[in-house]
């Protein structure tokens, strides 16, 4: 019985002992793997932050573009309404040009449709596009043309949903340079960006936008102070865009080159004058009503 | 030939010192080209001289809680080096030139908040060795350090490397494809914080930049390309580092001033070569460059 008993107080010891030994190897084993899955978590969390932009599959969803839709749409901008009540939609595959005077709030539609700036009040959906559905070519960049890289690098670039931050971009470059034969570049590949003229960067800027493979393309001016050849070569570009059924939404002075070669027109002077057909768009009434004398607009040059 | 061995390669030879600080300051080199070219790619050399005095507050806060121990200096310089990248960043004001006056005002704190910290608590050969640094004394636990942080920021660099030098010329199109250029900007600032941690042991917070920034605004005048004037750099980093230990053992000079003073006459003779070189080729661009 004693030994019996004597027994029992020893494993009730030796249990508590271990027990507490076990309950301090269980807990730092679950701290152990919390940290770890914790890590791990973090981990991938910031590899997903680095490499945001890598979505191979992005393009063969399938889908076409999105339906842009304003809804009394008002944004400010510095601390001015630069664009007021804005309603319509830019539809599918469609191409619209828009014209108005200075100040008109072109430029900041434009950012708006871009997602650069928000609305001050209305809606604007984009129908469901995400990062790298819509690429923006803004009238003046901030772009470092001093940085040593090569054009065909940096047409490569526009590639980037294809490689991301990190993975090899060697396939791009074959298709680069099949972009920068279409945009008449492809004997200054191999030249630093610091040495093309600004027709030439404008070239580049559009084959790098072109690799982006984006449903929608908005065009800030694309073609001020650019010469006559190289606007008729970039015109064919943006066109071929349309054909192959992407929306794109140019802010245009040049009326001839809208007439020409953009079906749909919205006529913006802060609100929306007239929206639609081109055609029917640009009458002389209606450049009136929109502060563009038709004398003396629709002969500004456009180089 | 004995003789110009002996000029050569004998202090290395017989002095144990001596050949700690050359690891050194190969391990610097290696580290401080990449990210002084991006620095001065990204024209921010101003930025890089303001963060080697952030990181002085700090390692003075280190040396005064802790001595002068490596690690303790490394620790402190880090973390007021981090602070004040993220509150540059904050601000946003990290690259512009007309915040200058905030810039002259802030690395003047830093530097009189540190000196006040260090001799506060210190001797002069301590207030000495945080300013102008001891490439000679370098133990092998600090060297085993400087040779760590010299090592992860070389890569990081080379693995962050296509994005970060996509974010210094064109940040709106980054934030348009791959987002967050505010992140890489950070991790880049991070990237010279630690680079400047790591020279700080060897060169102390007022001449830590130099390694970092002269042999890669050398570089610049022979190569145009960011590799090339990445590798250029590293090179010429190597060859100012071992040309100014030799200078500081023979002259009885001191080291890191030594060291700094043969990049800086790598710098002046690239820059009068690629004047020479240039003449009649205007667009070559010697000045506009750096």
């Amino acid at each position: 019985m004693e030994t019996g008993a004597e027994g029992s107080i020893d494993e009730t010891a030796t249990d508590r002992s271990t027990g507490i030994v076990a309950y301090a190897a269980r807990t730092w084993r679950a701290a152990w793997g919390r940290t770890q899955s914790g890590m791990a978590l973090a981990g991938a969390a910031l590899a997903r932050r680095l490499d945001a932009g890598y979505a191979p599959n992005f393009a063969v969803a399938g889908r076409g573009p999105p339906n842009i839709a304003l809804s009394d749409v008002t944004i400010s901008y510095r601390s001015t309404v630069a664009v007021e009540g804005v309603t319509g939609s830019f539809p599918p595959r469609s191409m619209t040009a828009i014209v108005g005077p200075n100040g008109a709030g072109k430029s900041t539609l434009l950012k708006a449709i871009a997602n650069i700036l928000r609305p001050q009040s209305g809606t604007l959906s984009w129908g469901g596009a995400g990062l790298g559905d819509i690429a923006y070519l803004p009238q003046s960049d901030h772009i470092d043309r001093d940085f040593a890289i090569s054009v065909i690098e940096f047409v490569s670039l526009g590639g980037w949903r294809g490689f991301g931050a990190f993975r090899p971009a060697q396939t791009i470059l074959s298709e680069a340079a099949g972009m920068l034969v279409q945009v008449g570049l492809s004997n200054a590949s191999l030249r630093p960006i610091a040495n093309l003229s600004e027709g030439q960067f404008r070239r580049a800027l559009f084959a790098r936008m072109t690799l982006q493979r984006a449903q929608v393309l908005l065009l800030d001016e694309p073609f001020a102070a650019i010469d006559q050849p190289t606007t008729a070569d970039l015109v064919r570009l943006v066109e071929r865009w349309h054909h192959d059924g992407r929306t794109v939404i140019a802010v245009l002075h040049d009326l001839t080159l809208v007439r020409d070669h953009f079906p749909l027109t919205l006529l913006l002077a802060r609100r929306v004058i007239a929206w639609g057909e081109t055609v029917q768009i640009l009458t002389t009434e209606n450049l009136a009503r929109a502060g563009l004398g038709a004398s003396n607009y629709s002969r500004v040059p456009s180089a | 030939m004995t003789t110009v061995s002996a000029l050569l390669f004998s202090p290395f030879e017989a002095y144990g010192f001596m050949r700690t600080a050359l690891v050194a300051v190969l391990a610097l080199a290696l580290a401080n080209g990449p990210s002084g070219v991006l620095l001065l790619m990204r024209r921010m050399s101003l930025v890089g001289d303001v963060f080697s005095h952030a990181v002085m507050p700090g390692a003075a806060l280190g040396f005064v809680i802790a001595g002068y121990s490596a690690l303790a200096l490394s620790a402190g310089g880090m973390l007021t080096g981090i602070a004040v990248a993220a509150f540059s960043e904050v601000t946003g004001r990290d690259r512009s030139i007309r915040d200058d006056v905030a810039l002259a005002a802030f690395y003047l704190l830093s530097l009189s908040i540190g000196i006040l910290l260090v001799s506060g608590q210190g001797s002069n050969a301590d207030l000495m060795h945080v300013l102008f640094g001891t490439v000679l004394a370098v133990d092998i636990p600090t060297l085993v350090l400087i040779s760590l942080l010299a090592t992860i920021s070389t890569l990081v660099l080379a693995a962050l490397y296509r994005p970060l030098a996509l974010e210094s010329f064109d940040p709106e199109f980054l934030q348009a494809v791959g987002g967050g250029p505010r992140l890489y900007r950070m991790i880049f600032l991070a990237i010279i914080v630690l680079d400047l941690v790591a020279g700080f042991q060897a060169f102390g917070t007022l001449l830590a930049v130099g390694p970092m920034l002269l042999p890669a605004a050398a570089a610049r005048h022979w190569a145009r390309r960011v590799g090339p004037s990445m590798t250029l750099a590293v090179v010429l980093g190597i060859v100012a580092g071992y040309l100014g230990l030799l200078m500081s053992f023979f002259a009885s000079l001191p080291s890191g001033p030594a060291i700094v003073l043969a990049a800086g006459a790598l710098y002046l003779a690239s820059a009068l070569a690629a004047r020479y070189r240039s003449r009649g080729r205007p667009e070559a661009g010697v000045i506009r460059r750096s």
